[in-house]
Formats: C-alpha cells, sequence, structure tokens
C-alpha cells in the first residue's frame, strides 16, 4: 500500500461523518417531539448509542487502533451494566421493604 | 527529535519505547477515559435508576431547555470536527494550520459554557435550582461535572495550540483532540437523559 | 551523570522525579502512617481494656473520640498505609527495574502523584485536631451519619475526610496510569508477556482493578460532599434519595479494593518464596490467569457486606454464590504457592519467614470469611467482633505481614546495605506471635455476641462478664506487646541504613532484572540496558553450574 493510500485510509471524510451526525441529532430531537414512548427511547437513545460510537470510531480513530482498545472501554461500559444490575433492584423497590414481599403475612410480627 | 526550549527536563528511555506499538500518551489517554468513563458512568447509572423510580421526574425534566441543550449539541459536534481537522492538519504537519483549528475549538467550547451559564442563570431565576427536587440536584451535578471537562479541555487545547503554532509537540494536538472528543460523547448522552426524555 | 550529583537537596529528594525516590517517599510517609494507624489502636483497644481510665499519651478517651479512632483507624490503616506500601511505593521503586528500563514513562507525572498523596496526608491528619474532631462515622462512611452534621457533630471533620479520600483517589488513578502504561509500553526488549515477574503483574492487575471500581465512588463521594456541604439530598430517603445506594457505590469499590491490595502481596510472596526455596514459581501462567478472574470476580461480590442492610434476599442468594465462588482462585493461588515450596532448600531468612506467615495467617482470614460470605451465618454474625477479626486476618498479612517481606528482601537494593539477621528474627517472631493473642480472642467475642464500633461494655451486662472482658484485656495487652517489638524493626532499619553489613548488588541469587542493577541503584538504573532472554523463575535448572539463572544472561 502506497502511503497516500494509507494516509487516506486513516483520515476518513470527517466533513461527511460530521453531516451524518447532524442528521442524526435532528432525528433525536424531532423523533421525541411525535410524544410515543417507544419512538422516544429508540430515537433520543438508540440514536445517541449511534452517535457516540460513530465519534469514537471516526474522531477517536478507534477503528484503526488496536482491537483491544475498545475491548478496554467497553469493559468499563459492560462493569457500569452490572453496577446498575446489581443496585436498581434496591433503588427502585420502596425503600428497604424487599423482605416483605417474600411472605407479607409473617414479616410483620416482631422477632424479639 | 528536534531540542525544544522550555523542556530541559531529559525525557527517560522509558517514554520512548513502546512494546504494544500504540504511543504512550495514546495509550496513558486511554486509560485515562476507561477510567473517566466509570465516574460518569457512576453517577449516570444512580441517575437513571432514581428517574426510573421517581415517575414525577418527568414532569420536571421538561423544564429544561430543550432548545439551549440541543444547541449546544450542535456547538460541541461542530467543534470536535474542527478538533479533528486540527489533528488531520498537525499529522500533515501544518502546526499553524493545526493551531488554527484548535482556537476554533476552544471558541466552540466557550459558546458552549456561555449558553450552559445562560440556561442555568434562567432556570435558577425560575425557582429550579440544586434543592427544588433530586432532579434538579442530579441535573446541576452531571451538566456541571461534564462542564469542568468543558472548561480542563479548553484550557489544554489553548496551550496545545500554542505549542502547535510553532511547530512544537504536535503529537499532542491528536491528545487533546480524543480528550475533546470523549466529552461531546459525554454530551450526546447527557442531552437526552436530561433534556429530550420527559 | 555527573548533573546529578550537583542538585541540591530538594531537587534530588523532595522535588525529584526519579521513580525509585518517589518510591521512597511513598514508602515512608505509608510507614509513618503506619505508626499513626497503630497508635489510633492502641488508644481504642486501652479504652476497651480499661474503660473510661485515662490511656497513657492520650488520656480519658469520650465516645466522639473513640468513634474518630476507629474510623481514622481504619481509613488510614487502608489508604495511608497499605496502598501506598505495596502498590505505589514498592510499585513504583519496582517496577522500572524488574521489567529493565530507566524511569516511569510519566516522571513528571509521577512526582504529581506523591504530591497529591501528601496532600492528601496532611488533609486527613489535619481533620483530626479541626472544631468538633476527627470524623466518626466509620471508614465506611454510611449515611444518613456521614451526611449531616446534625447527626454526626463533626462539622469539620467530616467533609475533610472525603476531601482527604477523594484526594488520594486521584493521586492512585494517576499513579495506576503510569504504572500500567509504564508496563505495556517500556519493557526491555525481550520480555514478552510471560516474562514478567509475578509482582509486576500484580500491581498492573490491582491498578486496573483499582481504576474500574473506584469511578462510581468518585461520583458518590461527589454527590456525598454536596450532601454534606451544601445540603442536597442525594441520600436522604425524605426527599427521595437512598442511603442503600452509597452503600452499593462504597462496595462496589469497597470489595475490589480489598483485591487491590491483596494481589501486590501475593505477587511480594511470590517473589520471596521462589528465590529461597530455589524453585521455579509452580504454574506461573495458571497464577496469571487466576490472578486475571480474581480481579473480574472480585466485581460480583460487592452486595456481601449489606446482607443486613434491607437489600433484595434474591439478590443476597446470588451474591452467596458469588461470593463463595471467589474463594476458589484464592485457594488456587495458595496451593501454588505451596506447591512452590514443596521439595525446595528452603532457607529460613527474615524476608521468607514472613512470606511463609503470610500464607499460614492468610489461610485463617479466608476460611473465616466462608462464613461471613454465606448469608445465613452472616446475619448472625454481620458487625461483630468475628468480622473484625477476621478482615484483620486478611488485611494484616496484606499490609503489615507482605509489607515487612517486602521492606527486608528489597533493602539491600534500596539501601546497599543488609539489615540484621538477629534482630530481624527477633523482631519476627515478636510480631506474629501477639497478632494472633490480639485476633483469635476477638473470634470468641464476636461469636459471644460483642457487636463492633462500641465505645464501652459497660452498659451491656450480658457482654461484660469477668470471662470476656479478660478476653478484651489479653488482646490489649497483646498489641502492646506487639507495638513495643515495632521498635526492634525501627531501630534495625536506621541502624542498618547506616552502618549495615554492605550489600553487592545481588545478595539473594535472584534471577529478577533488580538485582543486576548496583545497590543501590543510581539514576537511570542500569549502566547497559538490559536484554531479556528468559522467564524470571528459573532455579536449579538441571545441567547448569549455579542454582539460579539470571533474565538478562545470553544463553
Ligand atoms: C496494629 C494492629 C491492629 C489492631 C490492634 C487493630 C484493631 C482494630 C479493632 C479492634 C477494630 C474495631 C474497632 C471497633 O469496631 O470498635 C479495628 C477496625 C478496623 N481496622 Fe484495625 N487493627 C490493626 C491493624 C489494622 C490494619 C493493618 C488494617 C488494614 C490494613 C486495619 C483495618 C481496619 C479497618 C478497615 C477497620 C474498620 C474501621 C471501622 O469500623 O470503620 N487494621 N481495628
Ligand atoms: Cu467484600
Amino acid at each position: 500500500m502506497s502511503a497516500e493510500a494509507s494516509e487516506a485510509t486513516r483520515h476518513p471524510n470527517y466533513v461527511r461523518v460530521y453531516l451524518t451526525l447532524l442528521v442524526l441529532f435532528a432525528i433525536s430531537v424531532l423523533g421525541p417531539l411525535l410524544g410515543h414512548p417507544w419512538v422516544t427511547l429508540v430515537t433520543a437513545f438508540g440514536v445517541a448509542a449511534v452517535k457516540a460510537t460513530m465519534v469514537a470510531a471516526y474522531f477517536m480513530h478507534l477503528n484503526i487502533e488496536r482491537r483491544y482498545i475498545w475491548y478496554l472501554l467497553l469493559t468499563m461500559l459492560a462493569f457500569m451494566g452490572l453496577l446498575f444490575a446489581g443496585v436498581a433492584p434496591d433503588v427502585l423497590s420502596q425503600g428497604g421493604q424487599n423482605w416483605r414481599h417474600v411472605r407479607p403475612a409473617q414479616s410483620a410480627a416482631p422477632h424479639h | 527529535m528536534s531540542a525544544s526550549h522550555a523542556s530541559e527536563f531529559p525525557v527517560p528511555l522509558a517514554s520512548r519505547r513502546s512494546a504494544t506499538g500504540i504511543p504512550t500518551g495514546r495509550l496513558a489517554l486511554w486509560w485515562v477515559l476507561a477510567s473517566e468513563i466509570v465516574i460518569f458512568g457512576g453517577l449516570l447509572a444512580s441517575y437513571i435508576m432514581f428517574r426510573l423510580h421517581h415517575p414525577h421526574w418527568a414532569d420536571e425534566a421538561s423544564h429544561t431547555n430543550i432548545w439551549a441543550g440541543g444547541f449546544n449539541t450542535f456547538v460541541l459536534l461542530t467543534s470536535s470536527l474542527f478538533a479533528v481537522l486540527g489533528h488531520q492538519a498537525a499529522e500533515q504537519g501544518d502546526g499553524a494550520k493545526a493551531a488554527r483549528f484548535l482556537r476554533l475549538t476552544v471558541v466552540g467550547g466557550l459558546v458552549f459554557l456561555g449558553v450552559k451559564a445562560v440556561e442555568w442563570r434562567g432556570e435558577i431565576s425560575h425557582g429550579f435550582t440544586i434543592y427544588r427536587d433530586l432532579f434538579w440536584t442530579f441535573y446541576y451535578t452531571a451538566t456541571g461535572l461534564h462542564g469542568l471537562h468543558v472548561l480542563v479541555g479548553m484550557i489544554v487545547l489553548w496551550l496545545v495550540a500554542g505549542d502547535a503554532a510553532r511547530g512544537r509537540n504536535l503529537h499532542r494536538v491528536e491528545l487533546i483532540g480524543i480528550y475533546w472528543h470523549f466529552v461531546d460523547a459525554v454530551w450526546i448522552f447527557l442531552f437526552p437523559l436530561f433534556y429530550i426524555a420527559r | 551523570m555527573a548533573h546529578a550529583q550537583q542538585q541540591s537537596f530538594w531537587s534530588r529528594y523532595v522535588f525529584s522525579t526519579d521513580h525509585k525516590i518517589i518510591g521512597l517517599q511513598y514508602l515512608f510517609t505509608g510507614m509513618f502512617m503506619g505508626l499513626v494507624g497503630s497508635f489510633l489502636a492502641y488508644v481504642f483497644r486501652m479504652q476497651l481494656a480499661f474503660p473510661g481510665e485515662p490511656v497513657p499519651l492520650f488520656g480519658v478517651v469520650t465516645p466522639l473520640h473513640y468513634n474518630a479512632l476507629v474510623t481514622n483507624h481504619g481509613a488510614i490503616m487502608i489508604f495511608w498505609v497499605a496502598m501506598p506500601i505495596l502498590i505505589a511505593g514498592l510499585g513504583n521503586y519496582l517496577i522500572p527495574l524488574m521489567i529493565g528500563c530507566d524511569d516511569m514513562v510519566f516522571p513528571r507525572l509521577n512526582r504529581l502523584s506523591y504530591q497529591i498523596f501528601f496532600l492528601s496526608t496532611v488533609v486527613i491528619l489535619v481533620s483530626l485536631f479541626v472544631p468538633g474532631g476527627g470524623f466518626g462515622g466509620a471508614w465506611t462512611a454510611y449515611p444518613p451519619l456521614s451526611a449531616s452534621a446534625q447527626y454526626n457533630h463533626t462539622p469539620w471533620g467530616a467533609p475533610l475526610w472525603l476531601i482527604a479520600v477523594a484526594l488520594e483517589f486521584v493521586a492512585f488513578l494517576l499513579g495506576g496510569i503510569n504504572f500500567v502504561t509504564t508496563v505495556m509500553n517500556a519493557r526491555a526488549p525481550g520480555m514478552g508477556p510471560m516474562q514478567i515477574p509475578i509482582f509486576v503483574w500484580m500491581v498492573v492487575i490491582a491498578s486496573i482493578v483499582f481504576m474500574a471500581s473506584v469511578g462510581p465512588l468518585v461520583a458518590g463521594a461527589i454527590m456525598l460532599l454536596f450532601d454534606q456541604l451544601l445540603g442536597t439530598h442525594f441520600y436522604d430517603p425524605k426527599a427521595g434519595g437512598d442511603p442503600i445506594l452509597w452503600q452499593h457505590l462504597f462496595w462496589f469499590f469497597g470489595h475490589p479494593e480489598v483485591y487491590v491490595v491483596l494481589l501486590p502481596a501475593l505477587g511480594i510472596v511470590a517473589e520471596v518464596i521462589t528465590v529461597f526455596s530455589r524453585k521455579k514459581l509452580f504454574a506461573y501462567k495458571t497464577i496469571l490467569y487466576t490472578a486475571f478472574a480474581t480481579g473480574i470476580i472480585s466485581f460480583f461480590v460487592w452486595a456481601h457486606h449489606q446482607f443486613v442492610a434491607g437489600i433484595d434476599p434474591r439478590m443476597a442468594h446470588l451474591f452467596t454464590i458469588t461470593t463463595l465462588i471467589i474463594s476458589v482462585p484464592i485457594a488456587e493461588m495458595t496451593f501454588a504457592f505451596i506447591a512452590t515450596l514443596y521439595g525446595g532448600s528452603i532457607e529460613l531468612r527474615t524476608p521468607m519467614l514472613w512470606a511463609l506467615a503470610f500464607i499460614a495467617e492468610f489461610l485463617v482470614g479466608g476460611v473465616t470469611g466462608i462464613f461471613l460470605g454465606a448469608n445465613a451465618t452472616d446475619i448472625y454474625l454481620h458487625d461483630s467482633y468475628f468480622v473484625v477479626a477476621h478482615f484483620h486476618y486478611t488485611f494484616f498479612p496484606i499490609a503489615i505481614i507482605a509489607g515487612f517481606a517486602a521492606l527486608t528482601y528489597w533493602f539491600p537494593k534500596m539501601f546497599g546495605r543488609h539489615m540484621n539477621e538477629t534482630l530481624g528474627k527477633i523482631h519476627f517472631w515478636g510480631t506474629i506471635i501477639p497478632f494472633n493473642f490480639i485476633f483469635l480472642p476477638l473470634f470468641v467475642l464476636g461469636a459471644a455476641g460483642e457487636h463492633r464500633r462500641i465505645y464501652s461494655y459497660e452498659h451491656f451486662s450480658q457482654l461484660f462478664t469477668p470471662g470476656l472482658q479478660n478476653l478484651r484485656v489479653l488482646a490489649t495487652v497483646a498489641l502492646v506487646v506487639m507495638l513495643l517489638f515495632q521498635f526492634v524493626f525501627l531501630y534495625n532499619f536506621i541502624r542498618s541504613l547506616f552502618a549495615g553489613e554492605k550489600a553487592e548488588e545481588n545478595p539473594w541469587k535472584a534471577n529478577t532484572l533488580e538485582w543486576l542493577a548496583p545497590s543501590p541503584p543510581p539514576h537511570g538504573n542500569f549502566a547497559e540496558m538490559p536484554t531479556v532472554y528468559r522467564g524470571p523463575y528459573e532455579y536449579s535448572v538441571p545441567g547448569r553450574p549455579l542454582d539460579y539463572w539470571p533474565q538478562h544472561l545470553p544463553n
């Protein structure tokens, strides 16, 4: 591969990436205006994920960086998913009343 | 390597080795970003749980200014474009051009913070202070932490631009650019979380 | 480097960017804080043994004093003793030497890391003397107690404590990034991943685990600081917040943190036992992969600290299972160490005694942990002295025993002189025997129902029986004996610095690269940068005249 060709692969057409990002951005603002919860979810958060991936891949050059850097950053995100999965059951249910769910009748009786 | 002026500091051999093939500065930067992901991640994971737990936060969120937030998303995206064009220029050895792009990026950061300041002032004057509701506490904490990153990024961008204009330390143009894109990517998530979803 | 000789005292020892000086700065700061942390333990143990009596060198202990003493003892021992000695101190000193380069990849970042750490040390010490006294809400800082001065009565102590801990995190994040990047990029030619000494690997894994686990707590600390200083309500259930959230954020970090300090300690033990049994490390790769597995699994166990906090019981079952699983890799590493010793030519020098003691004492900590990891038994044992005894059987081996193993093993390299063997052995036995007499009684007390973090048991007639009180006195007397024996170490250490027998480059006949450098290594470490030809543990290779085969010797 000649030096020029590799130079070209290193630098994609940034303006085109940028314009794509702007279109996605418009979708993410306009979609939720429809007021439909699923459309909101997909257009707001789904599109955000796509946009962030594009920024990472093209602007931060992760697409031409060593693979394991992707894995490193994704592992960190996965740990945050784990944190969410472990904590949400407590935060989302009514303050500390989890023990009631098992046998509602008995746990009302005091222990001592 | 041209001896650069202020750095009488003798660069150790260690800093010049590259067993992974990734330049040392960039490798370290990835680790910095990894540790940033979990800081923002912890805050936002907490926010999302609370948000799901408190349905009335949707009403609170409807008081954030979607147009200000949207404009700021546009501003950051544009500044990211400048940063990456600066990197391209630096790689072609054109320090002066790289510096121009970096300074445009700084201007983007300034506009972002300016809009943010106007936004906060408006919200506070309408009674949406940090104490009004836990939603607003999260809002000010998350956007404040992000704003702090923008501020730090602007300062470093300015310093790197100064160097680049004199043709020095051109490899740093890429590094500060990557950091700036990360700050942009964080905002890409803050925007729907605090503005759009309601 | 004639230039280096002319530098002033300040630029050589205080503002140096040399990894060895920075390592020693961390090491000495950590040792000093060890004295502080021990002194705090001495004061509150005296109060428990002789409630209400004035404690020599301190005076009468009030309830608020007691809480502040316990809290800062725990925080100091973990964040200002274990971390700086095992990771920052030894890591800084040894990593560039062991991987065969001249410094860390970012020397100035390294200096900044120590400076921030030093600042955090000053802040935590100052926080003990501010109006209202030091923070007393336990090293876990659970809200609502930690969140509001109305409850904790320490309007200054609590935020300063939190700021000190946060600064310490920043210092170790900077240091960790430096360590990981250095090991990834700056290794000597020929040193592939499987030629890296286990200690270096352990520090790297520990740094990564630290980095990945501390983020949410940094966010949580910002939230807590806002609750303390601005009066926000992140953790206040009345205003929609949730105190359990803090517990999760704390332990999501807090449990991996245990492995952050354990792994480097295991690394030290691996280095010492191979040298003093003249055998190849048994199952290098298994140990390495096991360490990675431990690092990952350590993220899945955190809520075993919250079994009685009202968490979802289904989650409690899950966390019980993961906790029992994580004992497997740790057991595996212990077995690998025992297999390394098996059939070796064991030489019981002081560092080896410490390393062997680590294995024996840590075993007690590990085995008692099983009871606490199972939710059914933990509901009874939680927050009792059984827990205190358990985690001291893990932390004391980690921070103190492995710390002494490392100090006595690398002393000749660091200072170019030997420590005295006889004094070393006196100090060893004078520490190990009392250690068991401090904490074995605490298991009994805990099983009898003695709750921890209690100022005085006089108010609990079932617990203030002569039998139980005698055990408390026994533990305290043993502590005083153990502390007195530390003067033997201090004397030996300081005397050997100036008058110890001179040590040559490689007094222990070890393989790793640090023993190739002069003792002590000059700025830049090696006269000629080494190349690596083999793994670090080629001892007693058949067919060779010498029983060791340094990594840098060509075939
Ligand atoms: C020098 C010998 C030591 C003695 C005699 C000692 C004794 C104690 C005792 C009795 C407690 C419980 C006090 C109470 O709950 O009222 C305690 C707490 C604690 N210790 Fe130690 N300890 C020693 C060394 C260490 C070391 C080396 C570490 C860690 C590296 C450590 C970490 C802790 C922690 C984290 C706590 C919990 C603090 C809290 O409740 O907030 N200790 N220590
Ligand atoms: Cu744990």
